[in-house]
Parts: C-alpha cells; sequence; structure tokens
C-alpha cells in the first residue's frame, strides 16, 4: 500500500466499537443502514396509505357516491356512511400526491437506497455526518407526523391539489380548509429539510469517504446518479421554499404574494413551484434508473453498456431540467410566445433519456441473462418507464398540450413514469439488496409471482387511462358522470378501478414474503447474486462501521465476463488477476 | 387510442388532432422499436449452459455507434415535432384572426358567467348581457373569448373545440374558436378550483346562423337596454336562458352556506 493509501485508511478507521443499548441501536441511531431501514419503514407505511387513498378515488370514480366498501368506519363530515363528497376527493387526490412524491418515492428511493448504500458502495463506514443523518430521519419522522396529523384538524386536510395553486390554496374561504393546508405546508417544508441535510451527507460521502483506489469514474452509476438527484434537489429546492413561506404567509398573515387583489400573482407560485417540479421528478428518477442500471449489468453479466457516456447525458438531462418548466403552464396565461421555447427543451430532454434507455437495452445485447425476481422488476421497470417517456412527448408539444393538459392522459403519463420508477424500481432494489440489508433470501417463486401480477394489473389499470384521457376527461374531478361527454368512458373508469383493486391485491404476496423471509428466510452469503460492488464485500448483514478491512479498490464496478477470466465476476476490491481471482473465491 | 378524441368540431381542432395522430404514430413505432429489441434481447441471450455473456463496455466509438445512432434519430424525430408544434402553435396561439363575435367569460366558483357586449358591441353599456353558463355562437364565425376569473383558478376547456384556457384572477386572457358543427358542446372547467369543481360547466350552443339570429332577436328583444350589473337583470337572465343552471349556484350565498345546504340536502 502506497503511503497516500495508507494515510487514508487511518483516518478512516478509528471507529469505536461499543455495544450500544436498544434505542440508541435501532431508534437514535448514526447508522446509516438503520436510518436506511426508518426511512425505508416510514416509505412503505406511507405507501400503505397512498394506495388506499387511490383505492378509495378509484372507487369513487367508477361508482360515484356509493359507499367504498372497508372505508364505512371513516365519521363524518368525511365520509357519509363510506360514501364521499367531493372535498374529501380532493383532500384525497391532494394527499395521494404529496404522499407518493415527497413521503414514498423520496423516502425509500433516496432515503432508503442511498442511505443503505452509498457508504457501502464507496467502502465507508458510515456517512460523513452520522448525526447530521439522524437529525435527517428524525426531521422526516416530525414531517411524517405533521402530514399524519393535518387530516385530522378542523377543516380537514389540504384539498388544493398536490401543486397547491394559488388562489385557491392561499385563502381559507376558497376551500374551507384551514389549519389543514397550513400544516400540509409545514410538513412539506420540513420534509425539504430533511432532504437536504440528506443530500449534504450523499454528496459529501461520495466525494470524499472513498475507499483507496476508488476513483469518480470507478463509482457503480447508483452512486453517480444519487449525486446527481442531490444536486438537482439542492438548487431546485430554494425558490420552492420561498415560494411556500410566501403562500404560508399570505394565509396567514394576510399579504398578497400571489393575490391579484392587493398587487400579487398567481402565476408567480406556479413559476416556483414548477422551477422546483420538474428537477423534482429527475430527482426521484434518477436513483431509480441507478437501481435498474446495477441489476440488469449483474443479471446480465456484462458491463453496463457506455458508463461514462449515461454519466454525461444523466448530467446534460440533469441540466436541462432547469430550463422546461414552463411546460407545466402553456395554457395558465403565460405569454404564448414562451410555449414553443419551452415545448422545445422539453422535447429534446428525448435525447439524453434515449441515450440512457438505449444503453441499458444495449447491455442485455450479448449477455447471459438470468431473469431473477430483481431482473425482473428491473425489466418490468425499464419497458414501462419507456411509455411514460414517450407519452411525456405529447405533453411537451405545446399544441398537443392544449387539448390532454389536466386530462387523465397526463395522469395515464406520470403514473407510468412515477409508478415504474417507485413501485417498479423500488421492488427491484428491495428484492436484490433485501440479502445485504437483513441477511436472508427473499423466497424467488413468491417474487416471480408478485412481480407478473404487478405487472399485468398495473398495465391493465393505467393503459386504459390513456383512452379516458383523450376522450377529454378531466383529472381531479370528483364525479365523471356529471358530465354528458364522459358518459361513454365510464366502462373504462370501471375497468381501470377493478384492475386497480387486483393490482392493491397483488402486493400481498410481497408482504407475505418480506415478513416470512425476515424471520426464516434462507441465510444469505456475503455475495448471492455474484456482484462486483464493494457492498457484496460486507458481511451480510454489514455491522456497525461495514467492512473488516477497509476495502480497497482496484477497478470499475462493472467487470462482468471479462476476456480470460474464469469466473465471470470481478469485485472491485479484489487485487489478483481474473485467474487468481477465481482461486480466491 | 385515437379513436376515443371526441368529435372534433372546431377549425383548428383538425391542426391539432393531426398533430396528436403525427406524435402518435412516431413514438408508437420509437415505443415498439424499443420494447420489441427488448424482448428479443431477453429472448436471444437467455443465461444457458457453456454461453457466457460478451465482455462489451460500449466506451469504444464504434459500439457507441449503436446507440448514437439511435440517438441522433431521436433529435431529428424531436425536430421535426417542434417543427409541426411550433406551426400549429402559431396558428391556434399566435395573432388571432379578426373577431365576428366578442364574448367575456369570467369563472367564480362554480359557474362560468357569460357576458356579451350587446347590438352596439360596446363593453359596460346598457344593453350588455349576461349568462350563466350558457354561451351561444353562430357556426362558422370568429368568436373570441375574454377570459377572467373572480376568485381562483379555473379552466375553459372545449373538448369537441379542442380548446383549453386558465382563468386567472388578476389577468383578461384571450381565446378564440371558430365552431364548424351546430350543436350543444360541455364546457367543464378544467382546474381544480374548489369542492365545487366537479360538476362546474357550462354549455355551448352553437347555432346556425338563422338560429343565431333568432336566439339574438329574442335575448336583446326581451330585455331591451337592461345594465348588465344591475341585479335584477341576472336573475332573469338566468330563468329565462340558462335552463341548463346547476342548481349548485354559489353566486350569491356564501361558500360555507353553500356547503350547509348541500350537506343537508
Ligand atoms: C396503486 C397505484 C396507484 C393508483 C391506483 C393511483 C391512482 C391515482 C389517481 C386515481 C389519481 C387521481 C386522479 C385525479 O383525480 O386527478 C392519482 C393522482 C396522482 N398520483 Fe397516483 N396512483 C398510484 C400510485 C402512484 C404513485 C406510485 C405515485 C408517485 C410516486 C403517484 C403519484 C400521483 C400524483 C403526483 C398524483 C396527482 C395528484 C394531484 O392531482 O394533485 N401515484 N393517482
Ligand atoms: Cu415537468
Ligand atoms: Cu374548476
Amino acid at each position: 500500500m502506497s503511503d497516500a493509501v495508507q494515510a487514508k485508511v487511518a483516518e478512516v478507521v478509528p471507529h469505536v466499537h461499543e455495544e450500544p443499548s436498544f434505542w440508541r441501536r435501532y431508534v437514535f441511531s448514526t447508522d446509516h443502514k438503520v436510518i436506511a431501514k426508518q426511512y425505508l419503514t416510514l416509505g412503505l407505511l406511507w405507501a400503505l396509505a397512498g394506495g388506499l387513498m387511490a383505492y378509495m378515488m378509484r372507487w369513487q370514480l367508477a361508482w360515484p357516491e356509493t359507499p367504498v366498501p372497508l372505508f364505512r368506519w371513516v365519521p363524518e363530515p368525511f365520509m357519509y356512511d363510506g360514501a364521499m363528497g367531493p372535498e374529501f376527493y380532493n383532500a384525497l387526490v391532494t394527499l395521494h400526491g404529496t404522499i407518493m412524491v415527497f413521503f414514498v418515492a423520496m423516502p425509500v428511493l433516496l432515503a432508503a437506497f442511498g442511505n443503505f448504500l452509498i457508504p457501502l458502495m464507496v467502502g465507508a463506514q458510515d456517512m460523513a455526518f452520522p448525526r447530521l443523518n439522524m437529525l435527517s430521519v428524525w426531521v422526516f419522522a416530525l414531517a411524517s407526523l405533521v402530514l399524519f396529523v393535518s387530516f385530522f384538524v378542523p377543516g380537514g386536510a389540504a384539498s388544493a391539489g398536490w401543486t397547491g395553486y394559488p388562489p385557491l390554496s392561499a385563502r381559507v374561504e376558497y376551500t374551507g380548509v384551514g389549519w389543514g393546508l397550513n400544516l400540509w405546508l409545514l410538513a412539506l417544508a420540513l420534509e425539504f429539510a430533511s432532504f437536504l441535510m440528506g443530500g449534504i451527507n450523499f454528496l459529501t460521502t461520495a466525494i470524499n469517504l472513498r475507499a483507496p483506489g476508488l476513483s469518480m469514474f470507478r463509482l457503480p452509476l447508483f452512486v453517480w446518479m444519487q449525486m446527481i438527484a442531490a444536486v438537482l434537489f439542492m438548487l431546485s429546492v430554494g425558490p420552492l421554499i420561498a415560494g411556500a413561506i410566501m403562500l404560508l404567509m399570505d394565509r396567514l398573515l394576510g399579504t398578497t404574494f400571489y393575490l391579484p387583489a392587493g398587487g400579487g400573482d398567481p402565476l408567480l407560485w406556479q413559476h416556483l413551484f414548477w422551477f422546483f417540479g420538474h428537477p423534482e421528478v429527475y430527482v426521484i428518477l434518477l436513483p431509480g434508473l441507478g437501481i435498474v442500471l446495477e441489476i440488469i449489468a449483474v443479471f446480465s453479466r456484462k458491463p453496463v453498456f457506455a458508463y461514462r457516456g449515461i454519466i454525461y447525458a444523466t448530467i446534460i438531462a440533469g441540466i436541462l431540467s432547469f430550463i422546461v418548466w414552463a411546460h407545466h403552464q402553456f395554457i395558465s396565461g403565460i405569454d404564448p410566445r414562451l410555449a414553443m421555447p419551452f415545448s422545445v427543451t422539453t422535447i429534446l430532454i428525448s435525447v439524453p433519456f434515449a441515450f440512457v434507455i438505449f444503453a441499458m437495452i444495449a447491455t442485455l445485447w450479448k449477455g447471459s441473462i438470468h431473469l431473477t425476481t430483481p431482473m425482473l422488476f428491473a425489466l418490468g421497470t425499464l419497458a414501462n418507464f419507456i411509455l411514460g417517456g414517450v407519452t411525456g412527448i405529447f405533453n411537451g408539444s405545446a399544441p398537443v398540450d392544449i387539448y390532454i393538459h389536466d386530462t387523465y392522459f397526463v395522469v395515464a403519463h406520470f403514473h407510468y413514469t412515477l409508478f415504474s420508477i417507485t413501485v417498479l424500481g423500488g421492488f427491484a432494489g428491495l428484492y436484490y439488496w433485501f440479502p445485504k440489508m437483513f441477511g436472508r433470501l427473499l423466497h424467488e417463486t413468491l417474487g416471480k409471482v408478485h412481480f407478473w401480477l404487478t405487472i399485468v394489473f398495473f398495465n391493465s389499470a393505467f393503459i386504459p387511462m390513456h383512452f379516458v384521457g383523450v376522450g377529454g376527461m378531466m383529472r381531479r374531478i370528483a364525479n365523471p358522470l356529471q358530465y354528458e361527454f364522459l358518459q361513454p368512458l365510464q366502462p373504462l373508469n370501471v375497468w381501470i378501478t377493478v384492475s386497480v383493486i387486483l393490482l392493491l391485491l397483488s402486493q400481498i404476496p410481497f408482504v407475505v414474503n418480506f415478513v416470512w423471509s425476515l424471520v426464516a428466510g434462507v441465510q444469505a452469503e456475503r455475495n448471492p447474486w455474484r456482484a462486483n460492488t464493494l457492498e457484496w464485500s460486507a458481511p451480510s448483514p454489514p455491522p456497525h462501521g461495514n467492512f473488516e478491512t477497509v476495502p480497497v479498490v482496484y477497478r470499475g464496478p462493472y467487470e462482468y465476463s471479462l476476456p480470460g477470466s474464469v469466473q465471470d465476476w470481478l469485485p472491485q476490491d479484489c487485487e489478483a488477476s481474473p485467474r487468481a481471482a477465481a482461486a480466491r473465491a | 387510442m385515437l379513436s376515443w378524441l371526441p368529435e372534433n368540431v372546431s377549425t383548428y381542432g383538425a391542426d391539432i388532432d393531426s398533430l396528436f395522430t403525427l406524435i402518435y404514430y412516431i413514438t408508437g413505432i420509437a415505443f415498439l422499436l424499443a420494447e420489441g429489441l427488448l424482448l428479443l434481447f431477453l429472448l436471444l441471450y437467455r443465461r444457458r449452459q457453456g454461453h457466457g455473456a460478451t465482455y462489451v463496455a460500449g466506451d469504444r466509438l464504434g459500439e457507441l455507434a449503436w446507440v448514437l445512432v439511435p440517438c441522433a434519430l431521436v433529435l431529428a424525430l424531436d425536430l421535426w415535432i417542434d417543427a409541426r408544434g411550433a406551426e400549429t402553435w402559431a396558428k391556434v396561439k399566435g395573432s388571432a384572426p379578426p373577431a365576428d363575435v366578442r364574448v367575456r367569460v369570467v369563472g367564480k366558483q362554480f359557474n362560468w358567467e357569460v357576458f356579451y357586449p350587446g347590438p352596439d358591441g360596446v363593453w359596460d353599456t346598457a344593453d350588455d348581457r349576461r349568462l350563466e353558463n350558457e354561451l351561444h355562437v353562430p357556426v362558422g364565425k370568429v368568436v373570441e373569448v375574454l377570459l377572467e376569473s373572480q376568485d381562483v383558478i379555473h379552466s375553459f376547456f372545449l373538448p369537441h373545440l379542442r380548446l383549453k384556457q386558465d382563468a386567472v384572477p388578476g389577468r383578461k386572457i384571450p381565446a378564440w374558436f371558430v365552431a364548424t358543427k351546430p350543436g350543444r358542446y360541455e364546457i367543464p372547467c378544467a382546474e381544480l378550483c374548489g369542492f365545487g369543481h366537479s360538476g362546474m360547466k357550462g354549455w355551448l350552443t352553437v347555432h346556425t346562423s338563422e338560429e343565431y339570429s333568432a336566439w339574438v332577436q329574442r335575448q336583446w328583444a326581451t330585455f331591451p337596454h337592461a345594465p348588465a350589473t344591475a341585479p335584477a337583470v341576472p336573475r332573469l337572465a338566468r330563468t329565462q336562458d340558462a335552463t341548463q343552471t346547476k342548481e349548485r349556484d354559489s353566486s350569491d350565498s356564501s361558500l360555507f352556506l353553500e356547503r350547509r345546504r348541500r350537506e343537508r340536502g
């Protein structure tokens, strides 16, 4: 070992190992792995809530104003013996969107996987700032609590849509919602604070705590994606926080930032929101893509095609994501001359993403593809995400958006991207890293059953949603039967709802698998998938401090099927030549 | 999928639909190619005993070309869509043709108020007329709609005419259309605007020119020279014209009264 390397090792190694108490270990822990599981737990609980809300909305859309089975217990004035009114529907839409984006996708894809994997993948003992990390999860827990409480305050929960457009959101009298909406804003503010702390940690860890030999271009793509996502989040969230404070002031102090009567402008919020909002969807997307890339390489037994190209393409897409925001506002009253420039940048973003998608497909070419459950979910993410990508072109084309804006075509589009990435991508990651997280393997057959049911019913629910949208059905309406031109679409709405119910039931095999494997699954070895990245060199599950010795990295993360090698994988920290590596294994 | 589009009854609707169709075919083919290739690779390169993977890092230009050339193709198609889009946008949202009929539409929780300038063609004069949720226009004429809002953001949506435009408080936003077929068409609100958003809708009646003249005759014969702002007139106008006015008209009751009334009912 060179001196420089030794110095670096010495810097990382001193770490006190003592047996912490139960509380320190599972609740107030600074261990990145425990924090990851805390985020995962909260995220999965919220996913259950968000999923049940989706079910309630879908029931209402198929059979408006009839009692929703299982929900007769909900008291008035939310529901009337299980049937809902439009106020409650609006609250459900708002909270479903908010929960799924900020309390499921972010904590699971970014926080849980990022926390668990970044230190392991860079060969560090923990995050750069473990206490900040603990603070971030507790601030997130507080945000969760505030959001939860917001359901139960007088006036009910926020109901101005997850985008919270003023003036609707700026004055109590427009919605009748008082503290529900204030708390919603507060919960978002806390959530942003939490993820800013997380982002700082991710970046610092990935840049400063890399193991000896692990240069930036030897980092797994998952780490790159997390870093780019963290930067996008940090650069975009500031304007929204300012916007949210102004909104809160309009609500609480009677200012008029967004109210024309007092000289304000409702469109100001839309610009601030979407300047954040579009990068934000990539903040969710990129970690999901990172998960899929890792998995596709391992189960094709091939290097990721165009590793550096993917990094550059993602950075380009990230930069472009800051100049597309007005594609949400083509018909919002902005100067019509502004629309086409934003339309062009939006559609151009398809080029870097096409690069990433094609590179993923090219990775499969001449591979030795092993269809394990994680691989199935990764491929499912890819296959379904492509549909979300192409429908984005419709929305991005300003003239077409005149018609499809605020219809179910848009709802179908963003569920193909968000559901694919969050749910399918999240499951891919969970099936893949579960052995590392919990030291046991998930059951493969149950996993495959779960996969096929999910894919079938997801598509059966969301493909027809495009047709409903093309038929003109508006989003965020509580009762399509109030419109004559939507009557012919009602059979589709019923079909979608039935599929959604089946989709939700299809998650039962996962729950069974998860709980059962946690206690009785097959013990996982260190590297069950024969993967190269550093996390697989640590024990399963890794102890506090992660590695027995500081790993030293000799190569990139995807040296699979290297010519002349006996085995088809070559861990990053394996010093020897390919042949000797075979002997070691 | 395209067959789900409601019948188009406006001039530029055909342009929007044809752009929609173009994008549908371009992205449809690209989608099928990508998915087909994905599936093909999965079938061809399934793990088999004795067949390892081939090491291809895709870092040399010769290999990268396999991805870069399709990307160039995507770029070309994008530019094509953009060019067609710019053309259509200019037609729909660029300079509007001179208006034959002018109306003001004011969104409010939860109705569309429609104002006509009356025979003198001048706003804020005694012959202005206000209707609730009723818009009457002649076929084949350029109709200019000036959109405003009294409270929150609404969105004026005419699905059959491929027209949608937000109505934003504090702004007057122009929109226009030429209807090509007589009939009655719904005008839903497409932007979440509160608890009555679902069901907030009006009706567009497209008349033949004779019918329209007759309608105008009736309107301005029944209520000669009544100021639009006078409280009595809208009421009369409502009972006379707005046959489709919803019972959930909250124009003159506070939202909370409204809410309670609805809860009791
Ligand atoms: C079980 C799967 C899901 C179903 C059945 C579902 C269904 C729905 C429905 C019915 C709506 C409301 C449409 C409307 O009235 O406008 C909606 C809105 C939305 N969903 Fe989902 N969804 C699911 C999963 C997800 C996921 C995983 C995400 C994100 C990660 C997500 C994000 C959103 C967002 C952002 C909205 C918009 C909310 C708004 O309009 O304010 N959904 N979803
Ligand atoms: Cu966007
Ligand atoms: Cu509305």
